[in-house]
């Protein structure tokens, strides 16, 4: 039993954790039930530490599942008995079935997240491979926690807003519960009202309408492009390739006021045909960009037997150049179908009329002292769900076409 | 030419018929994205420049027209009735002429017009007059005094059936020869131009950097195989995947410092502050670190905290099937050779990053210095957020000086083309 600096690790080890999941379980609780509880960080912290240096002085054999059990059973009733049975901070007859739930979390994740850093340590000193290889799970721990919370929290808040009420926010702005008793009309009532009095039927149908054709209009214009660039030979072909790149890092502000002004002038800027033909412009060139880049990593061969058995170029481009390129016509669809899905700057500026906004310019239009805030966030919600769904069916294209692509922004 | 004559002059110079076909080919494939770009990207440029020496504002979009009202008085009821056929004419500016001003009009059937204007003649039952030029704000009535016969009575045509057509040449500022260096003038010469620029590169440098950092992180962390990975790795995209507008407002909602704001609630539960933090609205928090007392810019700090936020997902899967292509071989040596994990890290996996890390970092670069949504939608450019590119849209259209807009966005531009310039330089001519 020799006590070295494995063995304070293990103790800090099992204080952060114990403090970690401490703050993270207590806030879920306070957001999930709406208890109004304080969390107990710091005695918590010396629950975890009590638990890593128990953990530590477990010889190897005995790390089982039934010694795990054990001690998680420990460090929740040492919890218990330091914080006064108050285990976050609130007695816990409040809500107390949340709070055993909690309280059980809390616990398994602690020894969970100890055994993880330090299942193959044992009490005594390290060398430096070892201490760093320690060092280093419990920053990945750490990092894996808080990047999930931090990812988590805007769209949990936005979705969990849209369901509630603005009085109940403002009583008590961690109170994130749902109360599913009242129904599914009046749960989504914020919602229906977007639909009904807000017409998010419109907006969503602009922004549908606008998105599809942007998409079709920017391949219908780059896929020939992007294979001249890519296949034929002139001259300028190498400047033009490169510098495809330097126009897309053109600022949209800079472009904005004279096309505020000429669009204005020739009746163009409160229309979806104005939004019709910026799009495209700002899309085409990282699309061809994109495209130009996987036609050439075809095999020419392909196309030049085509060439060879009598085929023209349009048709070698139509038979054997687009059937092989699918997968990148699929994600430089996605792509640019996220990008006018998303766009706000034109669509802000150009559209003034409510039946040709999009869902964008519509959320906008909802940010106002007159409108409670769960309808923005409902509003923040129909306009993310379409491209999210979309993104997490195509996920595997639309990676690659982000990859591909990405230097726009 | 025999062949001999050929092969002593070595191989054909210039173009043959085939090459010739392939590059007209090429360029009518191009010339529909030429056209598009030329249109939407390039002349707006240009444009832009051009606005920028004008003394143009955005009421100044609505040109001067003319405008016309036509109505007979009083309305005629029996054949024989005298009336009055009435034309209204005026300059809809108070500011500048309309010159070569005319009318035409098609006079219904059965009114007889007694002409009485020697700008005016009556042609069966066309009507056409020659106003010349009227002065700004000027407007007056044509009165011909009309006689109704049966037949207007009888059917149904009325004087407004017939469009009055009224045509005018008037001055328009933005395609004028006028020109002046004032918004030039009084963008370097107002005081606020210098702190919106040292903003802008704040914004720009530490948003970047914020980015590229938290996806190095989010990069290692997702490197090792465990199950869930391809969840976590489609979560970690969500920001950059989500509207603009719905995470910028769910950020605002969440950080608001009324009775309302989750974050500021949940930060005086666990006891970390005092009073709410105005995040989004608070220039400067008087801080004291180590006897030191400075200034933090709170407002510009979440900005660029949501940056780094919304932007890390790119930097991370870049960096991320960087890594997955680095060959396990060097880092089996290195185990052998006794190289630490960090060690590993600092002198394998960092040199072989670098070269996508400084793309990143200056791709990166450039597309946070164009950005506006992001700090218009946050904080419209208060509390000391105020960037180049939200006081274009400052001056353009909330103090509607279109001019002045046009000159920022040109230092906008050359500030651009400065570091894209050092991009060029410098970027791997294999295109990565």
């Amino acid at each position: 039993m020799k006590i070295g600096t494995i063995t304070i690790s293990a103790a800090i080890i099992g204080a952060i954790w114990g403090a970690i999941w401490m703050i993270v379980i207590g806030i879920l609780l306070m957001l999930v039930s709406g208890i109004t509880a304080s969390p107990p960080a710091g005695t918590a912290l010396v629950a975890g530490l009590a638990a890593g240096l128990t953990f530590i002085f477990l010889p190897i054999e005995k790390r089982t599942r039934t010694t795990f059990t054990i001690l998680g059973v420990g460090i929740a009733v040492l919890l218990f008995l330091l914080t006064g049975g108050q285990v976050f901070g609130t007695t816990i007859s409040e809500g107390i079935l949340y709070q055993i739930l909690a309280w059980a979390i809390w616990s398994a994740l602690v020894v969970i997240s100890i055994k993880m850093c330090l299942q193959d340590y044992q009490t005594g000193s390290a060398k430096r491979y070892r201490m760093e290889l320690l060092l280093i799970r419990v920053l990945k721990g750490l990092a894996f926690v808080l990047f999930t919370i931090v990812v988590i929290l805007p769209f949990y808040v936005m979705v969990m807003t849209s369901l509630k009420s603005q009085q109940s926010l403002l009583s008590n702005p961690l109170d994130f519960s749902i109360n599913l008793a009242q129904g599914p009309e009046l749960l989504f009532r914020s919602y229906i009202e977007l639909f009904t009095q807000y017409h998010f039927g419109t907006f969503l149908w602009n922004s549908a309408l606008v998105s599809v054709a942007t998409v079709v209009i920017t391949l219908l214009f780059a896929v020939p492009g992007a294979y001249a660039v890519a296949r034929l030979r002139f001259p300028g072909q190498v400047v033009l390739s490169r510098s495809i790149l330097l126009i897309y890092m053109v600022p949209a502000i800079v472009l904005v006021i004279p096309l505020y002004a000429v669009f204005s002038q020739a009746g163009l800027r409160n229309s979806l045909t104005g939004l019709l033909i910026v799009y495209p412009a700002t899309t085409i060139p990282v699309a061809l960009y994109m495209l130009q880049g996987y036609f050439r990593g075809l095999p020419s061969e392909l196309e030049e037997a085509g060439l060879m058995d009598g085929l023209s170029r349009v048709g070698v481009i139509a038979k054997i150049t687009m059937p092989l390129s699918l997968p990148a016509l699929a994600s430089v669809a996605l792509y640019v179908f996220m990008i006018a899905w998303n766009e706000f700057l034109f669509a802000f500026m150009f559209l003034d009329d409510l039946d040709m906004f999009t869902l964008s310019r519509g959320v906008v239009s909802l940010n106002s002292s007159e409108v409670p805030r769960q309808h923005l966030m409902a509003g923040a919600v129909v306009a993310t769900v379409p491209v999210l769904a979309i993104f997490l069916w195509f996920e595997k294209f639309l990676v690659a076409g982000l990859t591909a692509g990405s230097v726009k922004g | 030419m025999s062949a001999t004559e050929n092969l002593s002059k070595g191989p054909p110079k210039g173009f043959g018929a085939l090459a010739k076909r392939e590059q007209r080919l090429a360029y009518i494939m191009l010339l529909p994205t030429f056209l598009i770009v030329l249109g939407i990207v390039l002349g707006p440029l240009l444009a832009n420049f051009w606005i920028s020496f004008k003394p143009v504002q955005l009421a100044d979009l609505r040109a001067a027209s003319t405008l016309v009202n036509e109505q007979l008085r009083p309305r005629p009821k029996a054949a024989g009735d005298e009336v009055i056929m009435r034309y209204r004419i005026r300059n809809s500016s108070q500011k500048d002429p309309i010159t070569e001003v005319t009318l035409s009009d098609t006079v219904p059937a059965g009114l007889v017009l007694q002409l009485n204007d020697e700008r005016c003649e009556l042609n069966g039952r066309e009507l056409f007059c020659d106003f010349g030029t009227i002065e700004p704000g000027g407007r007056f009535n044509l009165d011909f005094p009309t006689i109704v016969e049966q037949a207007y009575i009888d059917n149904g045509e009325r004087p407004r059936d017939s469009k009055s057509a009224l045509t005018g040449q008037s001055k328009n500022i933005l395609t004028s020869f006028e020109f002046t260096l004032e918004n030039f003038d009084k963008v370097f010469s107002s005081s606020e131009f210098w702190s919106v620029l040292r903003v802008s590169l704040y914004y720009t440098i530490f948003g970047t950097l914020g980015a590229l950092v938290l996806g190095l992180f989010a990069a290692q962390i997702l490197n090792t195989a465990f199950k869930g990975r391809s969840i976590l790795r489609g979560l970690f995209l969500f920001p950059y995947v989500a509207p603009v507008i719905a995470v910028a407002f769910a950020w605002v909602l969440l950080l608001d410092a009324g009775p309302g704001g989750t974050f500021n609630a949940m930060l005086i539960r666990m006891g970390a502050i005092e009073g709410p933090i105005n995040f989004l609205g608070q220039r400067a928090i008087p801080v004291s670190l180590l006897g030191i007392e400075f200034d933090f810019p709170m407002a510009l700090t979440t900005v660029i905290t949501f940056e780094a936020w919304r932007y890390f997902p790119l930097s991370f899967l870049f960096i991320l099937a960087r890594m997955q292509s680095i060959s396990t071989d060097m880092y089996e040596a290195a185990e052998i050779d006794g190289a630490t994990p960090l060690q590993q890290f600092w002198y394998l996996s960092l040199p072989q990053l670098l070269g996508i890390l400084s793309v990143l970092f200056l791709l990166r670069f450039i597309w946070t210095f164009n950005k506006f949504d992001d700090i218009f939608l946050l904080t419209g450019g208060a509390a000391g957020t105020r960037t180049l590119t939200v006081d274009v849209y400052e001056q353009a259209f909330a103090v509607s000086n279109l001019g002045a807009g046009a000159a920022v966005a040109v230092v906008v531009f050359f500030v651009l083309l400065f570091f894209a310039l050092i991009f060029f330089k410098f970027s791997p001519q294999d295109d990565g």
